[in-house]
């Protein structure tokens, strides 16, 4: 007699791990995103209560120097942070794909020229560059946020030239030529759409590293200017006020979980897209 | 001499590849021609330059390649002709049928939506809905199933022979006058090979068209092809009517060729072949490229190159070309 095998149930192949728990992450600070003031009992600016409260049930992460509440703040937080973070990776990811696709593609003296300028510009650490680039701007969440373009879109230039160069050696794409395609129509038609991939993967990790880095410029004064409840600048407050730890905690977390998210979805894009990897 | 210019003719084709200043010929001297609705097989093997000389027939050599001679289509010449006209030439007048049916079609994109594309690119102001007709139209041409369902599908819900005819289709989509089918059968295995030839050459005979048939298979080329051309190391060697190529070859390379191909009738242990390997780009012995591998060659043959000897229609370019029957005439 045989006996069947129990139907093990089976989760469809988008269903990984890394991909719900990113999900999950990034969901709940693009609801504090929207819904911020509608989370908390109170305004981020207002000085609700006495200064440097420890976490209470009033306020469930305590207050800052100021008196502010920190859960309101850290909430309010994601209003800055997440906006900044998806403008800054849909500008250098246009950017860079742009250049680098056309880099790729034309090749010769433009390809020169663009792979130099993205050479030159990943030379310098990212970190002292977006700082030069901010500081020269003067402070400000919008000149943090092109400061970090201008450090973020050689990363694309390269992924799309790398990209564009292996695709447009494919066979279709000379039997597109073949047929009497024109050359800007080989590119949009037959090479870009194979390009995405990576980027897309790319573009989604560096979400979570776009704010790490906007925090890191806030917190060393080149950001959000205060009263801002802007994550990296209220870390700066919490280590000015070191032996109360609620200062930072809140920011912290906030941090630390959403760039979790963005890898966690970039992970599982890349297990997804490839699954020769897993 | 007719007083028509053939449909396609190539003259002395050389396409040289370099690097650093220096040249090496990849395609030396090309010269063949194909009239309407003709099928000129062109015979050779992997690196003799048959693929790369079609190619840049049609202006589709590889960046850095150096192309000299004369093209003509239809009596108006090619080589160096804009990018543009010859854009306009291919996939409507010229078309071309790649090894690779896999690779030859964009993965991302629909049957449909490849096939719309080669009509519309060369009928700008035809209607959606007229292209998607004429999509529809041409593949039930290419004898596939089900054209409605079959448009909507990608490249991988395809068969490799499905795919070569979705080529095929794409290929005649705007009624070409020659078609250059780039070993079509070679990527196929061989059951399918069959019905690729002869879907293939049922649309060159209904649609009048100007075959130009790349392979290393001469056994394909006995049953399709009108006339033969064989390429050795950049250069035609021979060059006949099919049943002249088979029944008098000319070359002892063509000898070697058919001797090579099985026959199932005869009781043989071990299948012919040519001794030796094609010789390497830039680096040809003096005298008759095929000396080295020849089985007849004689000094000559190691200091001269061989005059091309002709006989009728017939020409084969070696020094004892047609010597046992010339001999009696």
């Amino acid at each position: 007699m045989t006996t069947i095998p129990a139907t093990r149930l089976t989760l469809p192949r988008w269903l990984n791990l890394p991909l719900v728990l990113g999900f999950f992450l990034v969901l709940f600070w693009l609801a504090a995103t929207i819904a911020a003031p509608w989370m908390t009992g109170h305004a981020p600016l207002d000085m609700v209560g006495r200064r440097l409260q420890p976490p209470s049930w009033d306020h469930l992460l305590g207050t800052d120097a100021l008196g502010r509440d920190v859960l309101s703040r850290t909430l309010h937080g994601a209003r800055h942070s997440i906006p900044i973070a998806v403008t800054v990776v849909a500008f250098a990811v246009t950017i860079g794909a742009c250049l680098g696709a056309l880099a790729g593609f034309v090749g010769g003296i433009v390809d020169t020229v663009i792979m130099r300028l993205v050479d030159v510009t990943l030379s310098f650490p990212p970190m002292l560059l977006a700082m030069a680039v901010a500081a020269s701007l003067g402070p400000g969440l919008e000149n943090a946020a092109i400061a970090m373009v201008a450090v973020w879109w050689p990363i694309y230039a390269r992924l799309m030239r790398a990209q564009v160069l292996e695709v447009r050696e494919r066979e279709h794409v000379e039997a597109a030529i073949a047929s009497g395609a024109t050359q800007t129509r080989v590119l949009t038609r037959h090479v870009l759409p194979l390009c995405w991939t990576p980027v897309l993967i790319s573009a989604t990790m560096d979400l979570g590293q776009v704010i790490l880095l906007a925090a890191s410029l806030s917190f060393i004064g080149l950001g959000a200017t205060p009263p801002t409840p802007e994550w990296g600048s209220m870390i700066a407050d919490g280590a000015s006020q070191f032996y109360s730890w609620w200062v930072a905690l809140g920011p912290g977390l906030a941090i630390l979980t959403i760039v979790l998210g963005f890898n966690f979805i970039g992970d599982g894009l890349h297990d997804y897209f490839d699954p020769r990897s897993k | 001499m007719n007083a028509h210019p053939p449909l396609f003719e190539v003259r002395d084709l050389r396409v040289a590849f370099g690097r650093n200043g220096t040249f090496a010929e990849a395609v030396r001297g090309i010269s063949l021609h194909v009239d309407h609705g003709e099928v000129l097989g062109i015979v050779g093997e992997s690196g003799s330059g048959k693929s790369v000389g079609m190619l840049a027939a049609l202006g589709l050599q590889p960046e850095g390649a150096r192309v000299s001679g004369s093209v003509r289509f239809k009596g108006r010449e090619l080589v160096g002709l804009p990018r543009r006209d010859l854009r306009e030439l291919r996939g409507s007048r010229i078309a071309m049928i790649f090894q690779d049916p896999l690779s030859s079609l964009n993965p991302v994109m629909t049957i449909g939506a490849q096939i719309s594309e080669a009509v519309h690119l060369h009928n700008p102001d035809l209607s959606r809905r007229a292209v998607i007709d004429r999509a529809r139209d041409l593949l039930a041409l290419v004898a596939i199933p089900q054209p409605d369902r079959r448009l909507h599908q990608y490249p991988h819900e395809f068969s490799g022979g499905m795919r070569q005819r979705v080529m095929i289709a794409m290929a005649v989509a705007n009624d070409p006058d020659l078609l250059i089918a780039d070993e079509p059968t070679t990527a196929l295995d061989v059951t399918v090979q069959a019905q690729i030839m002869d879907v293939l050459a049922d649309l060159q005979a209904r649609l009048k068209l100007g075959l130009v048939l790349i392979t290393h298979d001469l056994g394909v080329l006995a049953g399709h092809a009108d006339r033969v051309a064989v390429v050795y190391a950049g250069e035609v060697v021979e060059q006949a009517g099919v049943d002249d190529l088979f029944a008098r070859p000319g070359h002892p390379y063509t000898r070697g060729l058919i001797a090579s191909i099985p026959d199932m009738t005869a009781q043989k242990d071990r299948l012919f072949s040519i001794e030796g390997t094609p010789p390497a780009l830039g680096r040809l012995p003096a005298g008759c490229a095929f000396n080295p591998r020849c089985v007849n060659a004689q000094e000559i043959c190691r200091h001269q190159a061989p005059p091309t000897l002709r006989r009728g229609d017939h020409s084969a370019a070696c020094h004892f070309a047609f010597a046992g029957t010339e001999s009696a005439a």
